[in-house]
C-alpha cells in the first residue's frame, strides 16, 4: 500500500484542473476510443468527468465525496456516480472498479478480472492501470500494454496544449479513466444482462440511471445474501439495506449504497465465494471499504456512528467459534526446491463457511501471501494485521537438506505452532474474518501459487518493520502529534518492543539452559547406573540403579519443561514482537494520513494563492478554473482529514483490542504454563517418594 | 577395634562429633577458618583459628610418624584441595562440588576431615591432632619436606608399580575394585556437578527474566494497562518462585548427594593411594626376598635382617590395611545411603513446597480470568 502514500504529493503538484477536462476528454477519447464510439455520448457530459477525475486525481476515497454531490444534483451522472460504490458488489462494478483499485495497490488478479468480463472496455482500462501506480508490474496481456504505450504518448502530447503548465499525468489518467468508466457503464447496460444480474431492472430504467439501478439491485440482493447468511452482527445493517431496496436511484439510495459498500467489506458478499469473480473481490471490496467511509462520514455521521457501535459490538463478541490448527509438517520435494506443506484445519460454526470442517494443505509461502494480502487491504486503514513468522532461510536449509535432528525438529514444531496461532488472530479479528481472502485460505482446494514473498523472508521482513519504524520516526518530527494519547501509545509500543525483546532473550538463554538441563541429567543417570553396577553392597547397588532410573525420568521432565518454556513463553513473546511491528505499522498508516491531509491543505493554499494571483491580474477565463480547483481541493482536504480521522479511530480501537487480547492471551498462557509446571512438580514428588525407601533400605 | 575407638576418644579433650569449622575470614589472599569444638567436661568450647597451611602441616604430620606400627596401612581422611581466593573458574572446577557457594561446601569438608581424623583409632593419638584443635597457637608452621606421600612422585612410580601382581587376593581385589570405583565415583561427581551448575544457572536466567518482567509493566490508569501489569507482575513472582525452587534445589543438590559423591571420591583417591604405599612395600619385599635369596653368604645375614625387617613392616601394613579397607567399606556405604536419603528427603522437601508455591499462583491466575 505504499503507493497510496506516493500518490497524494503527486496528484497536488500537478494541476488538474477540471474545467478543462472536457477538452482533453475529447483528445483521450479519441485517442483511446477509436474502437468505441458509442461511449462518447456519456462522456461528453462534463460532470462524470469531474468524478473521475477526482478519483485518480486524489485517492479513490474522493470519489464518493463527489460522487455524492452528483448524486444530489440528481443529474445523469448518478448513474455514473453509482459505479464506485456499485463496484463493490457488481460483477460489472468491479470492472471499472478495478483501475481505481489499481490506483491505490496493484493486484493482478484485478487486471485479469476486467478481461474476462468485457473485452472491449478492458484494454484502455488496463492501460490506464498499467501506468497509474508506478509499481504495477504484473500485467496480464502484453497487448494492452502496447496500447497504453501508444495512447499514452499521444495523451502526453496532446494535453500540454489544452492545460496550463504543467500537466499532471494523473490527470491524464484522470481523464482516460472517465472513459473507462464511461464505457463500463455503457457497456454494463449490456453486459448487466449477460451477467445473469436482473435484467429487468436495468432495462426499465435509462441507461446511465439503470445502471446505477442494476446495481442497487445487485446490492440489495446481495446484502440480503449477506445477511441471511450472517445473521449474527449485520441486522442492523439490513434495515439499511432494506430502504435500499425500496427506493429507486435517487440521493438517498446513494448514500446506502455506500453503507452497503461497508457491510460488503465487512461481512463480505457471498457470491465472491461462488464466482470466478472472486480474485477480483479482495481488491474491490477493500476500495470499497475506504470508498464508503468517507461517504459515510461526510453524509450520514449518524449512520457512521451507529455502525462503528456496531462493529464495537461485533468485536466484543470476538467470534472464537472458529479453531484453527495447523498440523502435520510435510517436506515436498527435494533439494533446494523443497518446501514444507501443513495441513490447515479450520473448525466452525459460523455459517459463513461453507463445511463445519474444512482441511486445506498449504505451504508456508501461502501464509505469507495472505499476510500480504491482507496487510495491503487492510494496514492503510488502520488495521493491525497479525503477521506471520518470518522466513528462516537457516532453519528452513535444515530442513530442506534434511537433516533430521532435534534443532531441525525443533524449528519445524515452532513454526508450526506459530503459524497456527497466526491463523488463529487472524481469524479471531472480526474484520479479517470477513476476508475473502481468509475464506479462500482456509476453504480452497488450490490456491494460486503467492509470488514476492521474498520481501518477507527472514532478514528481509525485519528491514521492512525497521524502514516503517524509521520512516514513522522521520514522520514523526514533522508532524506535531495533536493526540497525545498516540503520542503517548507509540512510546509505549516501542518500550514495550524493547522489553520484549530482551524477555525474549532470556526466555530463549533459559531454554538453553534448561535443554542442557536435560542433557545433563541425563548423564547423571549414566554414571550412577555405572556406579551402581560397580558397587558391591548389592542394597547401595540397586538404590544407585533406582536412582539411575529417577534421574532418566527427571530428564524427561526437564525436557518437557524446556518445551514448555519455550511454546509459551518464547514463542508467545515472539509472536508479540512481532505483533507489536504492526503496531506500529497501523501507527505508520495513521501518520501517511495525516501527510496526505497535510499536503492537501498545502495544495489548498497553493491554489487559493495562485485564485487571488489571478483576481490581480484580472483574468477571468483561468478564474473560473482556479476556483473550481479549489472547491475541488476543498472538498479533498476535508475528505483527507475524514481519512485521517478514520484512520486513527480504527489505529485506536485496534490498538486498545491489541492491549486487551495481550492481557488475556498472556493470562492463558500463564495459566496453561503453571498447570503444567504444577503437574510436572506433582511428578516430581512421585519419582522421589517412590525412591525414598529405596535410599532408606541401604544398610 | 570398638575398643580402641573408644579409648582414642580419651586422647583428645573434645568431642568428636562436635567439631564444626564454622566460618572462614579472608584476609587479603589468604583465608582463615574458625574452628569451634566442644570440651569433653561439656562445659565451654575451644575455639581456634587455622589457615590451610595448618592444615596441610597436621595432614604431613600425620603421615610423616614413623614410629607408628603400620601407619602406610592407614587411610588418611583426605584433606581437599587449596580454596584459592578470586580462583579462576578452572580451579574452581577443579575443587568440583567445594568450589560452589559462599565456600560453606568447602568448611563441610574441612570440618569433615576433621572429624575423621579426630575420630581415627590411630591418628587421633598423635599430640598435634590435640594442638590442632585446641590449642590457640598451631602446632607448627614449618614447611614440611616432601616425603614419600608426595602425590608428584607418586604418580611417577604409580606407572611401575600399579599393575603389580599382588600376592594376596583380597588386596588384589580390592585393588582392582577400587581402580573401578574411583573412576566412577568421579564421573559421577563431576555429572553431578554439571547437573548443579546448570541448575543454578536456570536460577539466576529465571532471575533475570523476573526481573526484567518488572520492566514490563505499564504505568497509567487504563484498566487495560493496569490489568497486564498485573499480568507481569504475577508472572514476575513465578518465575521468583521457580528460581527460589530451582535454588533450594541446587542447594540440596550440592550440601547432600554433592558433598557426599566428593568426599567418596576423595576417599577412594585415599584408599588408592594407601593400597599404593602397600604395593610399593610389598614390591620392596620382594626384592628383599630375591636379594637374600642371591646374596652371597657374607652378606646374606645383613639381607636376611632386611628382608625380616621389610616383611614385619608389610606386615603390620596389610594388617592395619585390612581393617582401615573394612572400615572404609562400611563407612563409604553410609556415606552415600546418609547423603542419598537426606537428598531426597531434601528434595522432596523442595518439590512440596514449590508444588504449593505454583497451585497458589495456579489459582491466583485462575480467579484473575
Amino acid at each position: 500500500m505504499d503507493d497510496l502514500s506516493a500518490e497524494p504529493p503527486s496528484s497536488q503538484t500537478e494541476k488538474s484542473a477540471a474545467s478543462s477536462s472536457p477538452e482533453e476528454f475529447v483528445d483521450l477519447t479519441n485517442n483511446l476510443e477509436s474502437a468505441e464510439s458509442k461511449v462518447e455520448a456519456e462522456i461528453s457530459s462534463p460532470e462524470p468527468s469531474d468524478d473521475f477525475f477526482d478519483i485518480l486525481g486524489s485517492e479513490t476515497q474522493k470519489v464518493e465525496v463527489e460522487a455524492s454531490v452528483k448524486a444530489d444534483s440528481g443529474e445523469v451522472s448518478s448513474g455514473v456516480t453509482d459505479l464506485p460504490g456499485g463496484k463493490t458488489g457488481s460483477e460489472q462494478g468491479t470492472s471499472s472498479a478495478a483501475p481505481i483499485i489499481n490506483l491505490n495497490a496493484d493486484f493482478s488478479d484485478n487486471n485479469q478480472q476486467p478481461s474476462r468480463v468485457e473485452n472491449k472496455t478492458n484494454d484502455p482500462l488496463a492501460q490506464v492501470l498499467s501506468d497509474t501506480p508506478a509499481a504495477d508490474p504484473k500485467k496480464p496481456s502484453s497487448a494492452v500494454l502496447d496500447l497504453f504505450e501508444d495512447d499514452g504518448s499521444d495523451i502526453f502530447t496532446g494535453t500540454p496544449q489544452t492545460k496550463p503548465a504543467s500537466q499532471p499525468q494523473k490527470g491524464l489518467f484522470g481523464e482516460p479513466d472517465e472513459d473507462l468508466f464511461g464505457e463500463p457503464l455503457g457497456a454494463m447496460s449490456k453486459k448487466t444482462t449477460e451477467n445473469e444480474v436482473k435484467s429487468s431492472t436495468t432495462k426499465a430504467a435509462g441507461p446511465a440511471s439503470s445502471t446505477g439501478g442494476a446495481q442497487q439491485d445487485r446490492k440489495s440482493t446481495e446484502p440480503a445474501d449477506i445477511f441471511t447468511e450472517e445473521a449474527v452482527t449485520t441486522v442492523p445493517r439490513t434495515s439499511n439495506t432494506s430502504t435500499v431496496n425500496s427506493k429507486a436511484n435517487g440521493v438517498h439510495s446513494e448514500e446506502d449504497l455506500f453503507t452497503e459498500a461497508t457491510v460488503e467489506l465487512s461481512l463480505d458478499s457471498p457470491r465472491s465465494g461462488r464466482k470466478k469473480e472472486e480474485t477480483s473481490k479482495p481488491s474491490a471490496s477493500s476500495s470499497s471499504s475506504s470508498l464508503s467511509a468517507p461517504a459515510k462520514q461526510a453524509k450520514q455521521p449518524p449512520a457512521a456512528l451507529e455502525e462503528l457501535e456496531d462493529e464495537e459490538e461485533a468485536e466484543k463478541e470476538d467470534q472464537f467459534d472458529v479453531f484453527i490448527s495447523v498440523k502435520d509438517p510435510e517436506k515436498v520435494g527435494d533439494g533446494m526446491n523443497a518446501y514444507m506443506a501443513y495441513k490447515v484445519s479450520t473448525e466452525t460454526s459460523l455459517p459463513m463457511f461453507r463445511n463445519k470442517l474444512m482441511t486445506v494443505r498449504r505451504r508456508f509461502s501461502d501464509f505469507l501471501g495472505l499476510y500480504e494480502k491482507l496487510s495491503e487491504k487492510h494496514g492503510p486503514n488502520g488495521l493491525i494485521v497479525p503477521p506471520p513468522p518470518e522466513k528462516s532461510i537457516l532453519g528452513m536449509t535444515k530442513v530442506k537438506v534434511g537433516k533430521e535432528d532435534s534443532s531441525s525438529a525443533d524449528f519445524l514444531e515452532r513454526r508450526r505452532g506459530a503459524l497456527e496461532r497466526y491463523l488463529q488472530r487472524v481469524v479471531n479479528h472480526p474484520m479479517l474474518l470477513q476476508d475473502p481472502d481468509v475464506r479462500e485460505f482456509l476453504e480452497k482446494e488450490e490456491l494460486p501459487r503467492a509470488v514476492s514473498t521474498q520481501a518477507l523472508s527472514g532478514a528481509g521482513f525485519l528491514k521492512m518493520i525497521n524502514k516503517a519504524t524509521d520512516a514513522v520516526n522521520k514522520m514523526t518530527i514533522k508532524m506535531n502529534e495533536s493526540d497525545a494519547w498516540f503520542e503517548e501509545k507509540l512510546q509505549e509500543v516501542e518500550s514495550a518492543d524493547q522489553h520484549f525483546r530482551k524477555l525474549h532473550a532470556l526466555v530463549e538463554s533459559l531454554v538453553v539452559h534448561r535443554k542442557e538441563l536435560s542433557l545433563n541429567t541425563a548423564n547423571f543417570a549414566k554414571s550412577a547406573a555405572m556406579l551402581g553396577s560397580a558397587e558391591d553392597n548389592t542394597a547401595l547397588s540397586r538404590a544407585l540403579s533406582q536412582l539411575a532410573e529417577v534421574e532418566d525420568k527427571i530428564e524427561q521432565l526437564h525436557q518437557d519443561q524446556a518445551a514448555n518454556d519455550t511454546f509459551s513463553f518464547a514463542e508467545l513473546i515472539a509472536d508479540y514482537i512481532r505483533l507489536l511491528g504492526a503496531v506500529r505499522g497501523s501507527f505508520d498508516h495513521r501518520i501517511k494520513a495525516w501527510q496526505r491531509w497535510q499536503d492537501g491543505q498545502a495544495m489548498l493554499q497553493k491554489k487559493r494563492e495562485t485564485e487571488a494571483k489571478l483576481l490581480w491580474a484580472n483574468k477571468p477565463d483561468k478564474l473560473q478554473q482556479a476556483k473550481d480547483e479549489i472547491v475541488e481541493w476543498e472538498a479533498k482536504v476535508t475528505q483527507f482529514e475524514r481519512d485521517f480521522e478514520r484512520v486513527s479511530a480504527t489505529v485506536r480501537k485496534e490498538v486498545i483490542r491489541f492491549e486487551k487480547q495481550r492481557t488475556n492471551n498472556f493470562r492463558r498462557q500463564i495459566t496453561k504454563y503453571l498447570e503444567s509446571l504444577l503437574q510436572s512438580q506433582q511428578q516430581l514428588i512421585k519419582y522421589w517418594e517412590a525412591f525414598l525407601p529405596e535410599a532408606k533400605a541401604i544398610a | 577395634m570398638m575398643e580402641e575407638v573408644k579409648g582414642a576418644s580419651s586422647f583428645l579433650s573434645v568431642q568428636v562429633h562436635n567439631i564444626k569449622v564454622t566460618e572462614v575470614l579472608q584476609d587479603g589472599d589468604s583465608l582463615t577458618f574458625i574452628i569451634v569444638s566442644q570440651k569433653m567436661s561439656g562445659t565451654g568450647e575451644f575455639h581456634v583459628d587455622r589457615t590451610y597451611e595448618d592444615f596441610e602441616w597436621l595432614q604431613q604430620h600425620l603421615f610423616s610418624q614413623e614410629d607408628v606400627p603400620g601407619i602406610q596401612g592407614v587411610i588418611f581422611p583426605p584433606l581437599p584441595a587449596r580454596l584459592q581466593v578470586n580462583a579462576s573458574s578452572k580451579t574452581l572446577r577443579h575443587l568440583g562440588f567445594l568450589g560452589l557457594g559462599e565456600w560453606q561446601p568447602y568448611c563441610k569438608a574441612l570440618e569433615t576431615f576433621l572429624r575423621q581424623v579426630a575420630a581415627h583409632s590411630i591418628l587421633s593419638k598423635n599430640r598435634a591432632v590435640e594442638i590442632f584443635l585446641t590449642s590457640s597457637d598451631p602446632p607448627g608452621r614449618q614447611k614440611v619436606k616432601k616425603n614419600i606421600f608426595n602425590r608428584l612422585s607418586q604418580a611417577v612410580e604409580e606407572m611401575r608399580k600399579e599393575g603389580h601382581k599382588d600376592v594376596d587376593d583380597f588386596f588384589q581385589t580390592k585393588r582392582d575394585h577400587n581402580f573401578l570405583l574411583t573412576g566412577y565415583t568421579k564421573m559421577a561427581a563431576e555429572k553431578f556437578l554439571d547437573v548443579v551448575l546448570t541448575e543454578q544457572k536456570i536460577a539466576v536466567a529465571c532471575g533475570h527474566f523476573s526481573t526484567a518482567l518488572h520492566l514490563c509493566m505499564e504505568q497509567g490508569e487504563n484498566p487495560e494497562k493496569q490489568d497486564f501489569s498485573q499480568v507481569c507482575v504475577k508472572l514476575s513472582e513465578v518465575f521468583n518462585s521457580i528460581k527460589k525452587s530451582m535454588t533450594s534445589t541446587a542447594m540440596n543438590d550440592m550440601n547432600t548427594l554433592g558433598l557426599g559423591l566428593d568426599l567418596e571420591t576423595r576417599y577412594q583417591e585415599a584408599e588408592k593411594e594407601m593400597l599404593f604405599r602397600r604395593t610399593c612395600k610389598l614390591v620392596e619385599l620382594q626384592n628383599a626376598t630375591k636379594n637374600a635369596e642371591k646374596a652371597k653368604p657374607v652378606k646374606k645375614a645383613v639381607m636376611e635382617e632386611a628382608k625380616k625387617a621389610t616383611e614385619t613392616e608389610f606386615r603390620q601394613i596389610c594388617e592395619v590395611a585390612k581393617k582401615e579397607i573394612i572400615q572404609l567399606e562400611s563407612k563409604h556405604v553410609e556415606t552415600l545411603q546418609q547423603a542419598l536419603v537426606q537428598w531426597c528427603e531434601k528434595q522432596l522437601l523442595t518439590a512440596k513446597e514449590s508444588a504449593e508455591v505454583y497451585s497458589q499462583h495456579l489459582q491466583t491466575f485462575k480467579r484473575m480470568q
